[in-house]
Order: C-alpha cells, then sequence, then structure tokens
C-alpha cells in the first residue's frame, strides 16, 4: 500500500500518466526526474505520510522500493 | 550594407482573443475582454474587474507535464512563441541555432507562484517551500523555457521596464539581429500579474479604474470620463527575421521593423514627466532610426492606458513632436479592449501595429465617447478605420520612466 501510494504521487506530482513505475525503478535514472522534482516528491511523501525523511536517508535511496521500505519503517517501527 | 529585419510569425493569447487572427478581428470588431474578476475572490477588494485570459481558451494548447513547472506568464510564453513559429514556418531541423535568440519582457514573472510559496511559508514553514519556486517566478525563466523548447542557443534575456518590457524586448531584438548576433529571434513579453497581491497593490496606486459595475467601459483611454487602467493578462510573440534569410527561404512577411528609441524621465516613480519629454525623445528617436520622417508616420498605437495622466501626457507628447501632423495622424489605444498587459502589452501592441501596416486598417479605441479637452488627436474612437499605413509606430511607457517606442513599415523590396 505504500509503494501504491508513493506511485500515485509520482504520478500526480509530475504528470507522468503512463509511464511504468515499479518498485526497481530509479526515479532520476528511470523516470528522468531532475533533483528539484525529485526533493519535491519527496516533500510530498512527507506530507502524506506525516513523517520527516533527511537528507542523509534520501542519499541511500537506490529505488522506489526502497522509498517504500523505508516509509513502511517509519509508519511501523 | 545594414541588416534588415522582417516579421515572419506571429502568436498570442489575449483576453480578446487567442492566435493573431482571432485578436485581430477582435480588435477590429471592438470586441471587449474585460470582465469580472474569475482568478481568485476580489469581493473584498477595491477593483474587482480585469481583462483575464479565458482558461478554457488555452489550457489544452500546453501539456500537463509541460505546464506544470511553468507559471502562468511563462505558459502564455510558450503557447504564444509555439504559434508564432508555427506560423513562421521555420524549420527548426535547418536553421543556425547559436543564431537564433530569445528576448522576451515580462514586468512581474510569476507573482501567482510567488503568493502561493509565501502563503506556504507563512502557513507551513520554510521547509514546505517548493524547490521549484525559484525556477518558475523568475522574470527570465519564460525565455529560458523558450529556448529549451525551440532550440534556441543565441543570445537570450528578458527585459524588465515594467509596461514598456515587451517593447524593450523587441527593440533588443531588433538590434539584435541588425548587429548580426542573431539571424532569427523570437521575440515578445508574456505577464499574469491578476493576483491578490498584485491588484491590491496597484488599487493602492490609485491606478486602476474602479468602475466595478460596468466592466466593458472602464478602459477608456482618452474619455473624460476615464479613471484609470484595467489589469489585463496573457502573451504575444513575434518572429523576427533578417531579411535575406527570410527571402531565401520564401517566407511570408508582415512587415518591416524599421526603427527603436527608448529614453528615460529620470522624473518619477510613477508620474511620467508633466511636459511628456521622454515619451517624445522615444519617438523621435525611433523615428530618426527608421530613417523616416515625422510625416511619413501615418499610425500610432498608443500607450493609452486610460489613466489620467498618461493619456494627457502621451497627448502632449505627440502633440509636441508632430505639430501640425500629429491631427492627420491615427491614434488608438487598444487597451480598451484588452486591458493592460503589463509586460506583455508592448508586443501585443506590436502585432496590431503590424497588422494595420499590412492590411490598412486601424483598430478603435472603444470606449472613448467624448475626448478629454487636452485630448485633442483622432483616437479612431468607437469604429475601425481604413486608412493607408506606411509607418506606424507603438509607444510604450513605463513605471520608472521607462520611454520605449518601435517603428513599423511596409516591406518593400
Amino acid at each position: 500500500m505504500y509503494f501504491e501510494k508513493i506511485t500515485e504521487i509520482i504520478r500526480d506530482q509530475l504528470g507522468l500518466e503512463d509511464a511504468k513505475i515499479e518498485r526497481e525503478t530509479s526515479l532520476m535514472k528511470d523516470l528522468e526526474v531532475d533533483s528539484l522534482d525529485a526533493v519535491e516528491v519527496i516533500m510530498k511523501i512527507e506530507d502524506e505520510f506525516d513523517i520527516e525523511i533527511p537528507d542523509e536517508d534520501i542519499n541511500a535511496f537506490k529505488n522506489l522500493g526502497d522509498i517504500a521500505d523505508y516509509v513502511k519503517n517509519k509508519k511501523e517501527g | 550594407m545594414k541588416r534588415r529585419v522582417v516579421i515572419t510569425g506571429l502568436g498570442c493569447v489575449t483576453p480578446v482573443g487567442v492566435g493573431w487572427k482571432s485578436y485581430w478581428d477582435a480588435l477590429l470588431s471592438g470586441k471587449n475582454g474585460i470582465g469580472f474578476i474569475s482568478q481568485f475572490d476580489a469581493s473584498e477588494f477595491p477593483v474587482r474587474i480585469a481583462g483575464e485570459v479565458d482558461n478554457s481558451t488555452f489550457v489544452d494548447l500546453i501539456e500537463k507535464k509541460d505546464s506544470r513547472r511553468m507559471s502562468r506568464f511563462t505558459q502564455f510564453a510558450i503557447i504564444s512563441s509555439k504559434m508564432a513559429i508555427n506560423d513562421s514556418k521555420l524549420d527548426l531541423e535547418k536553421i543556425d541555432a547559436e543564431k537564433f535568440g530569445v528576448i522576451v519582457g515580462s514586468g512581474v514573472g510569476g507573482m501567482d507562484t510567488l503568493e502561493e510559496q509565501h502563503r506556504i511559508l507563512l502557513e507551513r514553514g520554510p521547509k514546505r517551500v517548493s524547490p521549484n519556486f525559484i525556477p518558475m517566478m523568475i522574470s527570465n525563466i519564460a525565455a529560458g523555457q523558450i529556448s529549451m523548447m525551440l532550440n534556441a542557443k543565441g543570445p537570450n534575456f528578458t527585459t524588465v521596464t515594467a509596461c514598456a518590457s515587451s517593447t524593450n524586448a523587441l527593440g533588443e531584438a531588433f538590434r539584435t539581429v541588425v548587429r548580426g548576433d542573431a539571424d532569427i529571434v523570437v521575440t515578445g513579453g508574456c505577464e499574469a500579474a491578476i493576483t491578490p497581491l498584485s491588484i491590491a497593490g496597484f488599487a493602492s496606486m490609485k491606478a486602476l479604474s474602479t468602475r466595478n459595475d460596468d466592466p466593458e467601459h472602464a478602459s477608456r483611454p482618452f474619455d473624460k470620463d476615464r479613471d484609470g487602467f484595467v489589469m489585463g493578462e496573457g502573451g504575444a510573440m513575434l518572429i523576427f527575421e533578417e531579411l535575406e534569410h527570410a527571402l531565401a527561404r520564401g517566407a511570408n512577411i508582415y512587415a518591416e521593423m524599421v526603427g527603436f528609441g527608448a529614453a528615460s524621465d529620470a522624473y518619477h516613480i510613477t508620474a511620467p514627466h508633466p511636459e511628456g519629454k521622454g515619451a517624445r525623445k522615444a519617438m523621435e528617436l525611433a523615428i530618426k532610426d527608421a530613417g523616416i520622417t515625422p510625416e511619413d508616420v501615418n499610425y500610432i498605437n498608443a500607450h493609452g492606458t486610460s489613466t489620467y495622466y498618461n493619456d494627457m501626457l502621451e497627448t502632449l507628447a505627440i502633440n509636441d513632436l508632430f505639430q501640425d501632423h500629429a491631427k492627420k495622424l491615427s491614434v488608438s489605444s487598444t487597451k480598451s479592449m484588452t486591458g493592460h498587459l503589463l509586460g506583455a502589452a508592448g508586443a501585443a501592441e506590436a502585432i496590431a501595429s503590424i497588422l494595420a501596416v499590412r492590411d490598412n486598417k486601424v483598430p478603435p479605441t472603444m470606449n472613448c465617447f467624448q475626448p478629454d479637452e487636452k485630448c485633442n488627436l483622432d483616437y479612431v474612437p468607437l469604429k475601425y478605420k481604413e486608412v493607408t499605413v506606411n509607418y506606424a509606430l507603438s509607444n510604450s511607457l513605463g513605471f520608472g520612466g521607462h520611454n520605449a517606442t518601435i517603428a513599423f513599415g511596409k516591406y518593400k523590396n
């Protein structure tokens, strides 16, 4: 469910209605998202799940699956 | 031999029409573009009227993935540029990208984005301000975005001289092509300042008409009952092309840009010079630059904002410069229909001037029912006029004392 919500945020935020988005998808490499939009997406995720993601954690994300797992871990411990 | 500059493409998004044909038809038929403000709740504002671009007329012309990181003024710029390039039939694959420039004016840039993000800052704190805020807001981003869309790698910049912004842009584009720094320049202006902060600010200056009960008759340049300008919005772009370049590809030529003049009042932050000196000087310089005499000019698209001082002092400047010939000029303000497009005004009015030269038709000054006694020219009141237009001037006078005039003539071999 975290992954689905994150996918929805990305589609909505970036206007990527038809893009193929999977757990292995990288925001910057596969979706060609620049650093500004990447920050914007992270902000939306923070808002959606009411969490804070420190910059050092962001740098460790390799793909969307990592982000979903991170959020799950934050929310459910 | 001096390089000559011709206009080979036009595009615009205005409160009276989208695309130059619809815009020109609207101007000739005296169409009103002023209504009640719909972009925000203006019910508590002293000014509740403006010339808005109807969203339904342009949102489909830009893809959502492109527009989402563009403030409204940039969207107007992108759509107008696309139209102008299509109109010019330029093949972007075949032109020299490094001789392809973009010079675009905007008075205030992304005011809507600024206000939205400021609200977020106050309500939710600094960490919630969008990383896209700055690149969406800065006035020059419209020119930047156009260059990315068209792969234009030549000179690229933005002129900011309030209401004269895009007339200065066209002037600089003209010079850029004459100098040889570019063969083609997309030039024009864009503005979207119908926002709460902007309307409140202009209203506090007492610059805006408060004829809230009768929007259609609020913008009435040179009329004795005028009470201020009406805010408009939109974008207008033109393709300036070096003559030989245009001829070599068999381009359609609307008219030739023949001169540019710019001068400063050095007088007051908002009030025009009491003798219209700066405006007069800008016109004089444009005429001299064109290598013509005042008697050669047939039409002036006036700045004509519908404020007390502008209309009186612009008239004074015209009389002072043209002397006896002033009475023979047709002088009209298309702001009577569109409202004041601020940084886009000069470019939109350049399109009107160019088509006046091409078609020998002069658009009217609507709502000029009874000219002010100090306004004694032929303002082409209420109905367009057919008259030979060999040369036309377009004036723009901006807060800060910026005066700019551009001159167009029929293209002759």
